[in-house]
């Protein structure tokens, strides 16, 4: 047998024991929603949230993986610049993150366009992205970070909102989504 | 017909009355009925929907002057 790495001569760290169990369900009958959500534009973050709550709401288990942009809404107040260096700084800086700072993919027009969204949107008494997360971290919505994007972007787990659990990777959500009874999303 | 406990969803938009309505049907006891007031007109696909997913009987529906009322019993 060829070692293909040496072997940490340090003391082994146990594996953190939420991992070491199954994600499976208790019930195989429990219906269950898995979102990726891989963009910061304001309308992809709506629809988002409006079905992980009404997911939530339906007695579903119900998890969105946040990779790329998708991580950036997810940044909590008060946190303006993410990351190391200057490269990480300046999309941070293009890119404002937190849940009030999406932008649209289209008409956003230096920001005109979703503050007239969002003005129209409490004309109408729509529920505006803040209020939906709430809500759904109430109903035991389950966000997971992506571990690579987080990476690239620079942004730590202290920089995430709370609720959040610890970064995972595509394998976790692959196994997520191929149970039954399983709806899945890129959006 | 029971006493139910009265849910005030009227003026709320998608995804909020299913949202609330779902908060709202864990406190009356199992069996209890749960009636909830909305205006928003996707509710009538939706009450039905969501019944149909979480097994919590839709006992009644109708609408008046644009309330819809949903009388709901908790599975």
């Amino acid at each position: 047998m060829t070692a293909i790495a040496e072997r940490p001569t340090s003391a082994e760290t146990p594996v953190p024991s939420e991992f070491a169990q199954a994600l499976t369900p208790s019930d195989p009958a429990t219906k269950q929603l898995v979102i990726i959500a891989a963009h910061n534009d304001l309308e992809s973050l709506w629809a988002t949230l409006i079905l992980l709550n009404t997911s939530a709401a339906t007695g579903m288990r119900t998890y969105v993986f946040t990779t790329f942009w998708g991580v950036l809404p997810f940044v909590r107040d008060g946190v303006r610049i993410t990351g190391e260096g200057w490269m990480q700084k300046m999309l941070a800086f293009m890119q404002r993150p937190g849940i009030d700072h999406a932008k649209l993919s289209k008409m956003n027009f230096m920001g005109m366009g979703p503050w007239m969204i969002r003005r129209l949107a409490k004309h109408y008494n729509d529920t505006l992205p803040r209020e939906l997360l709430t809500t759904a971290k109430e109903m035991g919505v389950t966000f997971y970070p992506c571990q690579m994007s987080m990476e690239l972007f620079g942004i730590k787990a202290e920089n995430l909102m709370d609720g959040f659990e610890a970064p995972v990777g595509a394998t976790t959500v692959l196994e997520l989504m191929t149970q039954p009874n399983t709806a899945s999303l890129f959006i | 017909m029971d006493t139910a406990t009265v849910l005030d969803a009227r003026g709320l938009k998608c995804p909020m009355p299913i949202v609330k309505t779902a908060q709202a049907i864990k406190t009356v006891e199992q069996g209890e009925l749960l009636e909830v007031l909305a205006t928003d007109p996707g509710s009538v696909a939706d009450f039905a929907a969501w019944s149909r997913s979480t097994g919590n009987e839709l006992v009644e529906s109708s609408v008046t002057d644009g309330v819809y009322r949903f009388v709901m019993r908790r599975k």
